[in-house]
């Protein structure tokens, strides 16, 4: 085995967080090199480095592609070297067809004229080769999530990629869509393309990784080599949280009491389309002290349910009943939900869950501010208590909580957006795929927060993708499909088979 | 990790304080912007710009600038423009003059009627903008045009004037001494000088001590938090140099006529508005809306409210500004007011804020209006003309906006 790569003594500091710490990682030709770590660990902006984003001379250490000493002074260096990275949020755009998608930047072009037929030939190619059977010029907005990631990988296909990058590319994704993704790169591997994945799913990383290299608070823990021994989901987490986690749940003894919370009826119409109905008689309730959770696939209306519900964020002609606590309640805006008791922690945090260029502090205390101020004033020293107190209670991993919240790692922004939501003091809380892109220490404390929430008599409501986790949580599971509930299971009675065969009997 | 030693204890050495300096360049910069602008000029004008008299009409000139400043910044920081303002001024200019000189109405009721349709035509377009999501460029643009012709209409495209010595007042008056005879023949005895206004000068100091004690408390706070950063040096430089400049501006004010109402106005609604965007609900919100929409919208803020509010306020801006010009210059034009949104919203571009919106700050936009004021002034002091003044005022702009992005970058 050759390395293809070697970055030694990486150190990068940002004002205040030294992010990486003499940082080494050897990534040999051919192989599938998994990347993982709590969350703020530096992962992501290790191959910040290697890409070129944080160039040559904001660092220290030195990285050797291919034999040679590299120095890189932006993407177009890395990309020349056949270093493509695929980021923790896509890089596409959605009213482009996937053909253009796919060439953007790198567009087949004779003197600014592009070729079509030749674009549209070659993406016929590139779309065959990672398994997307769509035509090239339908609008990407129109294809699902896991579609548009194997879109992007169609896309470092193009640029003749040798070493592919992908920070967390199956957290937004379905099961089988992961699968999907999983065998692709395994198909990869064997046309000799060597990747780096960076994933907080353990078990999709013993599947298809040759090494595992752990990063632990900006430094290389160890590196595990999968073939040479039998490597344990538990020994990957011990080495990244430095401490052995032989539980993924807390313990949890609930007693749901009364109905908290009771859905009726519920319809709504998608915005745009005025004939599509999106959600269709639902009708539920959430108990007090009980976490219930939403399965189905992607694309079913779970998230559209949630929005509508809450201030009818999403859809026209909204119809149906919300009570709370025994009475109906009139939920026509977000801050009149807000006020009866509900709160929703959206899948989509830097889209529609924080304002990035602001501080920690001004997001936590965002959905209740009343509670900081008097008449109007703000209080800046209540808010800060307000904010240690999360960011003690969620470990926010910031050197302070005046940090923009566009500075935090990917999970550490879910947790502030988590801790906005607690602070808004909700009785019933929606949370949409709470634990997308958190490390398995982080999930096992939201989930203890989850049961905290239970315990202190509020009902709980989990939208979430990754059904181990709502088998694990949940008291009791309604499965969706296509806007409907098609069933409903008691924890006992649940299993992923059950939730399946739910779905696809429909 | 070696946070914890890197939060609380700052070596200082040049290394760290030429790295501060460099993180925030931009804060310092618009300071150092300013004070480097007014010395050139100084020299430029043979120090004519820094007589008691110019002083005394800087703040003439650009009283109605900075007022509406303080609008701009808030439409921005919301996320949005106002191209109409210039327009608005010079239209409730005119709707002024028709009250009071042709229809001879008393000024204390012309004043307020005034105000509440700027307002009012803040309102409406801001209606638009909030409530039917329409690009406030467009509707402002609008705006621009309309109000342009209103005034056309109204004046008939005459010149109305004069106005009564009470509206004049507005803009050219100077507030009276309050201070003992006594306590004043001291001062001038003290200072050397032929008058002085002794209760401006306290007002002055007072200001000047108010400043620096809030700076302070600014730093403890800070320093409580351990988020302070800035070396003792400069923050000591930085408040002798701030109280230092408006002790020095104010003595010239006291030497001459003493403190322009308008002056009190502007100082008056600048901490206001500094107030209202840094320490209230509803200014944390604004910058909510701004910097996410959708997040904002989805915590329960009324967006479309704010949105509303914030052009409702700036009308409301605009018509005062269009008060204190046509009393300054004691008529009403049809001319009045042109192209002066250019001058407002460079200057708080200048000031820091961000075109995308959620960024921005009152002060920034000050110093912003200020900057502009001076180049004016100084530019048409050295009798450069109208044709060169824009040319160096857009290259001013420019390089404000670059220095921006570029300071952004080596930070992301
Ligand atoms: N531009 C920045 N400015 C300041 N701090 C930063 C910046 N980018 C990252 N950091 C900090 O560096 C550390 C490492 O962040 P990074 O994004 O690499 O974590 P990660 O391992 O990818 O985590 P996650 O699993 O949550 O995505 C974090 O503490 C983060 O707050
Ligand atoms: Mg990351």
């Amino acid at each position: 085995m050759t390395a293809l790569l070697k970055m030694q003594g990486i150190t990068k500091a940002f004002p205040g967080v030294k992010a990486l710490d003499n940082v080494s990682l050897t990534v040999n030709t051919g192989e599938i090199h998994a990347l993982v770590g709590e969350n703020g660990a530096g992962k992501s902006t290790l191959m910040k480095v290697l890409s070129g984003i944080y160039p040559a001379g904001s660092y220290i250490g030195d990285i050797v592609y291919d034999g040679q000493p590299a120095k890189l002074a932006g993407i177009a260096d890395s990309e020349k070297l056949g270093i493509i990275i695929i980021h923790q949020e896509l890089a596409l755009v959605p009213l482009l067809s996937i053909a253009e998608n796919l060439f953007i930047g790198n567009e087949i072009a004779k003197a600014g004229v592009i070729n079509w037929p030749e674009v549209y030939q070659r993406t016929e190619v590139l779309l065959k080769k990672v398994g997307l059977d769509e035509k090239p010029a339908t609008s990407l907005g129109k294809i699902g999530v896991g579609k548009q990631q194997l879109v992007e990988i169609a896309k470092a296909l193009a640029k003749d990629v040798r070493l592919l990058i992908l920070d967390e590319p199956t957290a937004a994704l379905q099961e089988n869509d992961s699968q999907n993704l999983l065998q692709l790169l395994l198909e990869l591997k064997l046309h000799g393309i060597t990747s780096i994945l960076i994933s907080h799913k353990l078990n999709e990383i013993r599947q298809v990784a040759d090494r595992i290299t752990v990063l632990r608070d900006g430094a290389t823990v160890s590196t595990l080599d999968c073939h040479a021994e039998h490597i344990s989901e538990d020994q990957i987490v011990k080495d990244m949280v430095g401490r052995d986690l032989s539980q993924r749940y807390p313990d949890h003894q609930r007693q749901p009491t009364d109905v908290l919370m009771k859905v009726k009826n519920w319809n709504v119409w998608h915005p745009e389309l005025s004939d599509r109905q999106v959600i269709r008689e639902v009708s539920f309730t959430v108990r007090r002290g009980e976490v219930v959770g939403i399965a189905g696939l992607m694309g079913s209306g779970r998230t559209e349910l949630a929005m509508s519900l809450f201030g009818k964020s999403y859809g026209r002609k909204i119809s149906g009943d919300i009570a709370i606590g025994g009475k109906a309640v009139q939920c026509d805006s977000v801050d009149q939900a807000i006020a009866a008791g509900m709160a929703y922690c959206t899948e989509d945090r830097k889209e529609m869950g924080l304002i990035l260029d602001e501080t920690i502090v001004n997001n936590i205390t965002l959905a209740n501010l009343a509670a900081v101020a008097h008449k109007g004033v703000l209080n800046n020293a209540e808010e800060q208590k307000v904010a240690e107190r999360f960011r003690r209670a969620m470990n926010i991993r910031t050197p302070n909580v005046f940090q923009r919240v566009l500075n935090l790692s990917g999970g550490n922004q879910q947790k502030v957006v988590l801790s906005k939501w607690l602070f808004a003091d909700p009785q019933v809380l929606i949370l949409d795929e709470p634990t997308r892109g958190i490390d398995v220490g982080a999930k096992f404390e939201i989930y203890a927060i989850m049961n905290e929430l239970a315990r202190e008599g509020r009902g709980v409501v989990m939208i979430s993708s990754e059904m181990p986790e709502l088998l694990g949580m949940c008291d009791r599971i309604y499965v969706m499909c296509e806007g409907q509930f098609v069933g409903e299971l008691d924890a006992a009675e649940a299993s992923q088979e059950r939730i399946m065969s739910m779905i696809v009997k429909e | 990790m070696s946070q914890a030693d890197q939060e609380n204890v700052h070596p200082v050495t040049p290394v760290y304080l030429g790295r501060y300096l460099l993180s925030h360049l931009r804060e310092y910069g618009l300071l150092f912007a300013l004070i480097a602008i007014m010395l050139f000029f100084q020299v430029m004008t043979d120090g004519t710009l820094l007589k008691s008299v110019n002083i005394t009409n800087l703040f003439l000139q650009n009283s109605y600038i900075i007022i509406m400043a303080l609008g701009m910044l808030i439409v921005i920081v919301a996320g949005h423009i106002d191209l109409s303002v210039g327009s608005v001024m010079g239209f409730i200019g005119a709707f002024s003059a028709v009250l009071i000189v042709q229809w001879e109405l008393p000024v204390a009721l012309a004043i307020p009627l005034c105000l509440a349709l700027g307002a009012l035509i803040g309102a409406a377009q801001g209606y638009w903008v909030a409530y039917w999501q329409i690009p406030s460029f467009i509707v402002t643009l609008a705006g621009m045009l309309i109000f342009r012709g209103a005034s056309l209409w109204l004046l008939e495209g005459q010149s109305v004037g004069p106005f009564p010595k009470e509206f004049q007042a507005l803009s050219t008056g100077f507030i009276p001494d309050f201070m003992s005879p006594g306590f004043r023949d001291g001062l001038l005895a003290l200072f050397e000088v032929r008058r002085i206004n002794a209760g401006a000068l306290v007002v002055g100091v007072a200001s000047a001590l108010v400043v620096v004690w809030l700076n302070l408390r600014k730093r403890q706070q800070n320093v409580r938090y351990g988020i302070e950063e800035e070396p003792t040096g400069f923050f000591v430089a930085r408040n002798m140099i701030v109280a230092g400049a408006l002790l020095f501006v104010v003595f010239k004010l006291a030497t001459f006529r003493g403190l322009p109402n308008v002056l009190v106005t502007m100082a008056v609604l600048t901490v206001i508005y500094a107030f209202i965007t840094e320490r209230t609900t509803i200014g944390r919100r604004i910058y909510a809306v701004g910097g996410n929409e959708k997040a904002a919208k989805l915590s329960g803020i009324k967006t479309e409210r704010l949105t509303f509010l914030a052009f409702t306020n700036m009308g409301m801006l605009a018509a005062l500004a269009g008060l204190i010009f046509a009393a300054r210059l004691n008529t009403a034009t049809p001319k009045a007011g042109f192209a002066v949104e250019l001058d407002v919203i460079a200057a708080v571009f200048i000031g820091g804020a961000s075109m995308a919106g959620g960024v921005g700050q009152i002060i920034g936009a000050v110093v912003g209006a200020f900057i502009m004021g001076v180049m004016n002034n100084g530019m048409s002091i050295m009798g450069i003309g109208i044709d060169y003044q824009q040319i160096i005022k857009g290259l001013v702009l420019l390089a404000a906006v670059v220095f921006d992005v570029y300071n952004k970058r080596k930070r992301g």
